[in-house]
């Protein structure tokens, strides 16, 4: 087992001063393992952003105690929920509210029957539970269809009364998996704006997992990015933009990103190309520039050899005014943005050769290590 | 989402093109059924519903109404539902749990105690009945002690009917909540156990609600399979007018003496069958929930 031996990742036994969620998550499912550590103060919005199958629900889960630890330990508010030994706290009692992907609304009970099910539950009387459940419905805007049942709610209204049913228990710890990818794309930007406002005022931890880099970034304060099972970068949405450290994030905030050895203004990447950047970086470094500071074309670029590689088309899309161009070859695959004037003139289809080159102005270089 | 299944794009055809007339001939072509599956399956068709119309055709109309009120006959009848609800409401207290215990919890031995749930299913009758004797019976099993301990003695009553009944419809019951159970998504109960809710209230505000459907259909297969109940009854109740004779009993016992009282009370077996499967196709088979 590993041990942990770094102390901001393991409290003490029982630490009251601590407030929020204190997670080292390890859960083994077949061959994967789910290893991450998160943190989550008390009125803060983290997302867990991740590909498909990166671990994201399983870390959820075990949050939730749907899913046992392997390994590793929850605190919540200074209170330990499964330290995967003794302590397993069950979903029941742990006081973590959870809006589900496809919000799992109790289809025989009304929007206010199902808001009003967890205080019912933890021991409000039927009238208290329906008064709280009418206040949070009036909160989120449907107290008039409080009478009506999950089907005959639109994919918004579902989604802001399963908002409701979980935050009607004042949760500690408010998880939301995935919580707007089962709507349209009209509504999703509404119940985005909305939902943003509403973890905004929710005073507990909050930690949203999704796979939309927009959703993570409008709703999140913090974002902990994790691929098969490990966190790979964790920080505020400029940080990851500005400095993706994986090619997933690359591909999230649209960026081209290549590792290599810096010396200086230059770091060599890998194929033996020397790229001149802006910034000086030294050892083991990420490279990173946008779609369209890369220039095509038909021939060898003319003064500078560096920053040029030749590469072969690999693909070509429309996207509104500018064409996306797949390159292979070089440091690896790279997009490059030009426009349809300019695709034209070159003529690209899959397969052809091409001389791409990128300005040094507007290539970022940092550290990798 | 929401779809508006009323202008759903469900245009009759309309065989304009060669390939339209093409494909409709084609259509008819496999519309004809070969005779070596068409003659057997109209005479399986007959063999099933040529008895029934039998029954129907020798009934004693003109006398139907003045048969059926007579007091052997109500009393068999009385019986017979009394005696079948009870057997429902027994498998309900006691199947549904056990339902549940098969569909949600994971224990040693599942696939075991699934098959010996089955077992009433394919055993004959009279063979469970004998079996129901030899436990609960005077010096059965358990029987012996009920009589020394409590002077309680099971066969032969009517309460040897209900044991009877349950015993053979149980499967029925348990079979069917078992399959709703399994067709209703547990992550509805995993929702419930977030929103602080114990196992117990989850089953009786969440799961309970969401089978219902399965639960009246299994309830409904039940109560039918223990007004037709003959086996078990004789061999472990007896055959006494008024206390142990059900139905079914009194129309083995009125064929030789009373043919045409036999076939009305036939009738009105036949009746409630009809009933019970135009119910469960119409409310449940037709529309889950």
């Amino acid at each position: 087992m590993t041990t942990v031996d770094n102390p901001g990742s393991a409290p003490p036994a029982t630490d009251r001063t601590a407030s929020g969620l204190r997670a080292r998550l390890v859960v083994d499912r077949l061959a994967f393992r789910l290893d991450i550590d998160l943190t989550v103060a008390p009125g803060e919005v983290v997302a867990l952003l991740g590909p498909n199958g990166a671990g994201k629900t399983t870390a959820l889960r075990a949050l939730a105690g749907l899913t046992p630890l392997t390994s590793g330990r929850i605190d919540l508010d200074g209170t330990c929920l499964d330290d995967a030994a003794g302590t397993f706290v069950p979903p029941e009692r742990r006081g973590v509210g959870v809006v589900f992907q496809d919000y799992l609304l109790f289809p025989h009970l009304s929007a206010l029957e199902n808001v009003a099910f967890g205080p019912r539950c933890r021991g409000a009387s039927r009238a208290e539970a329906r008064a709280i459940a009418h206040e949070w419905l009036v909160r989120v805007g449907l107290a008039d269809l409080a009478g009506r049942r999950p089907r005959q709610l639109s994919g918004g209204q579902a989604q802001r009364v399963a908002l409701a049913r979980a935050l009607a228990l004042r949760p500690a710890l408010l998880l939301l998996d995935e919580p707007l990818a089962a709507l349209d794309a009209r509504t999703r930007l509404d119940t985005r704006a909305e939902l943003h406002r509403h973890l905004a005022d929710h005073p507990g931890a909050t930690l949203v997992v999704t796979h939309d880099p927009l959703d993570a970034f409008v709703l999140a304060d913090r974002l902990v990015i994790i691929e098969n099972g490990r966190v790979v970068q964790e920080g505020d949405a400029a940080a990851v933009t500005a400095r993706p450290r994986t090619d997933y994030v690359a591909r999230l905030v649209g960026l081209n990103l290549y590792r290599g050895r810096g010396e200086g203004h230059t770091v060599t990447l890998p194929a033996g190309l020397t790229v001149t950047t802006a910034d000086p970086v030294h050892g083991d470094a990420f490279v990173a520039f946008p779609p369209a500071a890369v220039a095509l074309h038909p021939d060898p670029p003319q003064g500078s050899p560096r920053n040029t590689w030749s590469a072969t088309v690999t693909g070509v899309t429309r996207h509104g005014d500018y064409v996306r161009v797949q390159l292979a070859g070089g440091p690896g695959e790279a997009s490059a943005d030009i426009t349809p004037a300019a695709a034209a003139a070159l003529r690209l289809a899959p397969g052809r050769r091409l001389w791409a080159a990128v300005k040094a102005t507007e290539t970022r270089a940092y550290p990798a290590g | 989402m929401v779809t508006d299944t009323s202008s759903g794009p469900s245009a009759p055809d309309q065989p304009t093109s060669t390939v339209d007339r093409r494909r409709s001939a084609r259509r008819l072509a496999r519309r004809r059924v070969p005779a070596p599956l068409a003659v057997p399956a109209v005479v399986a068709l007959a063999f099933l519903v040529l008895p029934l119309v039998g029954l129907v055709v020798r009934a004693p109309w003109p006398t139907l109404p003045q048969r059926l009120t007579e007091p052997e006959v109500l009393a068999a009848l009385r019986l017979s539902l009394v005696a079948a609800t009870f057997a429902t409401g027994v498998c309900l207290v006691l199947g549904v749990p056990l339902a549940w215990l098969l569909a949600r919890v994971d224990f040693p031995g599942r696939r075991l105690v699934r098959a010996l749930v089955t077992v009433p299913l394919v055993l004959p009758p009279v063979v469970g009945g004998l079996a129901l004797l030899l436990l609960l019976g005077r010096r059965g099993v358990i029987g012996q002690w009920l009589d020394r301990w409590f002077d309680v003695t099971i066969p032969f009553t009517t309460t040897a009917v209900v044991i009877a009944e349950a015993f053979v419809a149980m499967p029925f019951l348990v079979i069917a909540v078992e399959g709703a159970l399994r067709g209703v998504d547990d992550r509805y109960e995993e929702a419930a156990a977030t929103l602080g809710a114990s196992r117990w209230t989850t089953f009786r505000r969440v799961t309970l609600p969401l089978v219902a459907p399965g639960i009246a259909a299994g309830s409904v297969l039940c109560w039918a399979r223990a007004l037709g109940e003959f086996g078990a009854t004789i061999t472990f109740a007896g055959n006494f007018p008024g206390r142990t004779q059900t139905m079914p009993l009194s129309v083995y016992l009125l064929l030789e003496t009373d043919p045409p009282a036999a076939i009305v009370l036939s009738l009105v077996l036949l009746a409630v069958s009809v009933a019970i499967l135009v119910a469960l196709r119409e409310k449940w088979i037709g529309s889950p929930a």
